[in-house]
């Protein structure tokens, strides 16, 4: 039941992109073709997943014992971008033709603040879901809490890349041509995802 | 390909503003833009990070080996986002907790690993700070006015300061108009200040 809270808050009600406003400058980058939004967000939710279990575990077992916390920022972006190095290796190795789906968007991640910033929140912060009180998450709940709001990463950006192919065939204003109407739209989705507010 | 140093520094404000012409850094002019001086905060602080890295990386890049450069910047500007956090924690813990998780997250902002790939890797000391200077007070204006606008619009108040009466649009508050606003200033932009 917990977990469900976690997955349903984290995919819909504080959707990480349209309520936190994290990893913005991808998902206006990459999100003009609906094939690169998906791409983009295989890619996120892989390394999201993977670098909040390392960055929890580091933090534990690592950085609080020795009382180390302020260093968090320096050893998350250290290990983040060195796990994107080896995850690109690795797939690389293992699977050329996921490789060849997601290579290109890998580099990228390292400078996504989705994936920092979900690390950071998991060990800093307090969530409550529900009715429950507010704690610290455990690992299980941390990993499922990373996996879901990277799926709704995945989610806004494949919606949104849906409507911005449409956008795209349409005659807009010169001054509001590219970015500003994207922008536009997604204070229009933003408005849309509001009304699962209160829902968990 | 010699810049005044005038033109290094004033090019930030506007033909390279870098919210609305390189569009850099949206996180952040998005998440904290709640009220004009949480905009202000955020830009100054970025800007904080913005020089001092700009003004380290222009002296390490000449000894730094090509393949590891990236990995070397992240470094430094990480260092100076900790000394940033230590600061602020220490003087000014209310904007602190205000802006919260957005502090750490410069480390990440676009701008600062942008600039210096493309200014601070290739020019000098005094140059590179100039540019980080212009470069930041194009951003923190930007941010400035776009929380001002959705301070009036959001909660009828400019700067704390009551203007209209009633509580606002809570909308513009929330995160619907953050997009809304950015989208419709970045369109007055286009429309007034860019010179094609």
């Amino acid at each position: 039941m917990e977990y469900l809270l976690i997955i349903v808050s984290a995919i819909f009600v504080n959707n990480i992109m349209l309520a936190q406003f994290l990893g913005t400058c991808p998902f206006i980058g990459v999100s003009s073709k609906l094939s690169t939004a998906t791409g983009m967000s295989g890619a996120v939710c892989f390394v999201i997943t993977l670098a909040t279990l390392v960055t929890y575990l580091l933090n534990t077992y690592l950085l609080v014992p020795l009382g180390l916390e302020f260093l968090q920022t320096i050893a998350f972006i250290l290990v983040i971008a060195s796990l994107v190095q080896m995850v690109e290796i690795v797939l690389k190795k293992i699977s050329p033709s996921l490789y060849q789906a997601l290579g290109i968007f890998l580099p990228l991640i390292t400078t996504n603040c989705a994936v920092l910033g979900v690390a950071i929140n998991v060990v800093t912060k307090e969530f409550s879901f529900g009715s429950g009180v507010p704690h610290m998450l455990n690992l299980g709940e941390s990993i499922v809490y990373a996996f879901a709001t990277s799926l709704g990463y995945g989610l806004a950006m494949v919606l949104f890349a849906g409507l911005r192919e449409h956008l795209a065939l349409n005659e807009v204003p010169k001054a509001f041509k590219g970015v500003p109407i994207a922008l536009i739209t997604v204070g229009i989705l933003a408005m849309a995802f509001m009304g699962f507010q209160g829902l968990v | 390909m010699t810049m005044s140093k005038f033109s290094i520094f004033t090019k930030g404000l506007v033909k390279e503003n870098p919210t609305f012409v390189l569009l850099l850094g949206l996180c952040p002019t998005l998440a904290t833009t709640t009220s004009a001086v949480n905009g202000l905060s955020m830009g100054l602080a970025t800007m904080f990070v913005l020089v001092l890295s700009n003004m380290a990386i222009s002296l390490v890049a000449s000894y730094t080996p090509d393949k590891v450069h990236i990995p070397v910047y992240i470094v430094v500007i990480a260092t100076f986002v900790t000394l940033l956090q230590f600061l602020m924690q220490a003087y000014t813990p209310d904007i602190y907790a205000t802006l919260g998780l957005f502090i750490p997250l410069i480390v990440v902002n676009c701008i600062v690993l942008g600039r210096a790939e493309a200014f601070a890797s290739k020019n000098g000391v005094l140059d590179s700070a100039l540019d980080g200077i212009g470069i930041g007070i194009g951003f923190t204006l930007a941010l400035t006015v776009l929380g001002l606008v959705r301070e009036i619009l959001g909660s009828g108040s400019a700067f704390g300061w009551k203007l209209l009466p009633g509580d606002g649009m809570l909308a513009f508050v929330m995160a619907p108009g953050a997009f809304l606003c950015l989208g419709y200033l970045m369109v007055l932009f286009n429309k007034f200040l860019k010179k094609e």
